[in-house]
């Protein structure tokens, strides 16, 4: 059953051939079993997930229930579960019990699916490795001496091992896409709006965007349909209809316009090329054009970002005083020891350090020098990406410069981990959606294969994605440790 | 740009964030080597451009001042460090 897409379990739950029951504690059970090994899941949700299993039984034996009723889904540990602890990967949130449920966690519930439980990530989504985790790094199942990218490392790693059908994910600056490449899953990262942040613990509120990470394409349009939608409570969706993303899936791709960036195919490892040309064969053979285009600013896109995601983390991480909920310093002397130790104490270093370059940025005399200007910066990157679209239906490039890669290898230097995010991060300050694809291996690791789209073209990306894998296996590959 | 011990720790204060020295040591180069590279930006000229603070370019919603969420101190209090009578505890403030 762990080797299944959504799809087919979902068609399995129809046909009877199992129970909701059945489909639930196996999962739980292969979490039981690999969990020790890949760290993929912090908290385990074994008897809200049963009871959920049994309500979609009940409905499903009368013959109701929508298309994800009784399918197990796991949580990225950013989304707020009621009673549940939300720890966001940090120590900071490692007592705190959820007050309520996130928009996200809402309506999987009302879709009828039985969350599994939580899963590690990076420390308030800050890294693209999972190993600034309170709770210790994540292995990749492909090879457990490497990193499953981040900072949604959980939830890639336990969907590439069979640990849950699907995961979801959040993207600030890659976070979806890039663990989707290093474990070869489908990611995707919706238009800035497009899912409700409501819930979701604020990283950069100008970037972060949630989203859908399972085996195939088809997956991703069933859970994005559950996920998307306006929310009131979130000042910044869209309120925009939401398609029905599986409609789209099967339009030809005939005479279909697909832009390659010059500036992403550059410097590109030659491996890496070697397997993007492929699959762009395959893109031919199903009738798609491709065209060259330029995006003039996007080298400049990893410095802004650098700047917009500090100052704003800088401004949302001043919530954690020590005073309402979460980690408090022991007997502190006054208010101003209170909140310093409690924010020394409580946060790593890779949060304090965003924090501290954030503040600085933010500060008195600096303010348009670094947050402003990255801000135009940002500007002349989204109008690149208005300017190619006018031109092609969507881009495709590289997802990562490399697979990934080995734990520890780049913990020493924040820069270098910085740059694996250089393919993934314009989507996110331009607000566009994006999605990877699995495209081949490379020793056997895999590699993803991204797809760019304009503002709410989700279902045109799904659709592209979903052609590639009706005509190729690499989605299907399962590592053989977990088969 | 290179930013001295003195300058982390101040910027740690601003930020209500204890580090020691030697995390303060590390932060001045790590932090230095982040502004040279953001400093990049500098080579275009912005001059004529319009920030950019949200993607889509739309304004913020409003709604009618009315009362929707419902007043529920006890759920939210149950997960503070410390309360008493309804309220947060800290250390004294005022002598």
């Amino acid at each position: 059953m762990h080797t299944k897409t959504l799809a087919e379990l979902a068609a399995g739950l129809k046909a009877r051939d199992f129970s909701s029951r059945e489909l639930v504690q196996h999962f739980l059970d292969r979490i039981d079993r690999h969990n020790g090994t890949l760290n993929a899941f912090v908290t385990v949700c074994r008897d809200r997930a049963l009871a959920a299993a049994e309500k979609a039984d009940a409905r499903l034996a009368k013959g109701e229930g929508g298309a994800l009723t009784g399918l197990p889904v796991a949580q990225k540990d950013i989304f707020c579960t009621r009673d549940i602890k939300t720890s966001c990967g940090s120590r900071m949130l490692d007592n705190f019990p959820a007050p309520y449920d996130a928009t996200v966690v809402a309506k999987l519930d009302a879709a009828g699916t039985a969350l599994l439980g939580k899963l590690n990530m990076d420390e308030f989504a800050m890294g693209s490795s999972n190993e600034t985790s309170y709770y210790g790094p994540v292995k990749n199942p492909w090879n457990t001496g490497c990193v499953p990218g981040g900072s949604s490392g959980g939830s890639a790693a336990a969907v590439a091992a069979g640990l849950t059908p699907a995961a979801t994910g959040t993207d600030t600056g890659g976070s979806i896409r890039q663990p989707a490449a290093f474990c070869g899953i489908t990611g995707l990262k919706p238009t800035y709006g497009r899912v409700s942040r409501w819930g979701m613990i604020a990283f950069a509120s100008s970037l972060d965007q949630g989203g859908p990470m399972a085996r195939s394409a088809e997956d991703c349009a069933l859970l994005l349909g559950a996920m998307a939608g306006f929310d009131r409570r979130d000042s910044t969706s869209v309120d925009e209809p939401v398609p029905d993303y599986r409609a789209a899936l099967e339009n030809s791709l005939e005479g279909v316009k697909i832009g390659l960036p010059v500036e992403f195919f550059a410097d590109l490892d030659s491996r890496m090329a070697a397997v993007l040309d492929a699959a762009m064969a395959e893109y031919r053979r199903l009738g798609a054009v491709f065209e060259e285009i330029s995006l003039p600013n996007i080298g400049l896109s990893v410095p802004a970002y650098y700047v917009i995601a500090p100052s704003e983390c800088s401004s949302n991480l001043a919530r954690y005083d020590g005073v309402r909920y979460g980690y408090r310093c022991e007997n502190p002397k006054d208010l101003e020891d209170l909140y310093m130790r409690t924010r020394g104490e409580g946060f790593g270093a890779e949060v304090k350090r965003r924090i501290l370059i954030g503040t600085y940025a933010l500060s008195a005399g600096y303010y348009d020098a670094y947050y402003l200007k990255a801000q135009k910066i940002r500007r002349l990157i989204a109008e690149d990406f208005k300017r190619a679209f006018r031109q092609v239906d969507v881009i495709l490039g590289p997802t990562t410069p490399t697979p990934a890669f080995g734990i520890g290898e780049k913990t020493g230097d924040p820069l270098s981990m910085y740059l694996s995010d250089i393919y993934t991060i314009a989507v996110n300050l331009a607000g566009l959606p994006g999605i990877s694809i699995p495209a081949g291996f490379i020793d056997g690791k895999p590699v993803g294969l991204q797809l760019i789209g304009g503002y709410f073209a989700e279902a045109r990306l799904l659709n592209v994605a979903h052609r590639f894998q009706q005509v190729t296996e690499w989605h299907r590959k399962i590592p053989e440790e977990f088969a | 740009m290179s930013l001295t011990i003195d300058e982390v720790l101040k910027i740690a204060t601003l930020a209500r964030i204890k580090i020691d020295q030697t995390e303060a040591e590390r932060y001045a180069r790590d932090l230095s080597g982040i502004l040279d590279f953001v400093a990049q930006m500098d080579a275009v000229d912005t001059s004529e451009v319009e920030p950019m603070a949200h993607p889509l370019d739309l304004p913020q919603r409003l709604r009618p001042d009315e009362v929707t969420e419902g007043n529920q101190r006890e759920r939210f209090q149950a997960i503070a460090p410390a309360v008493e009578a309804g309220l947060y505890l800290v250390p004294q403030v005022i002598e």
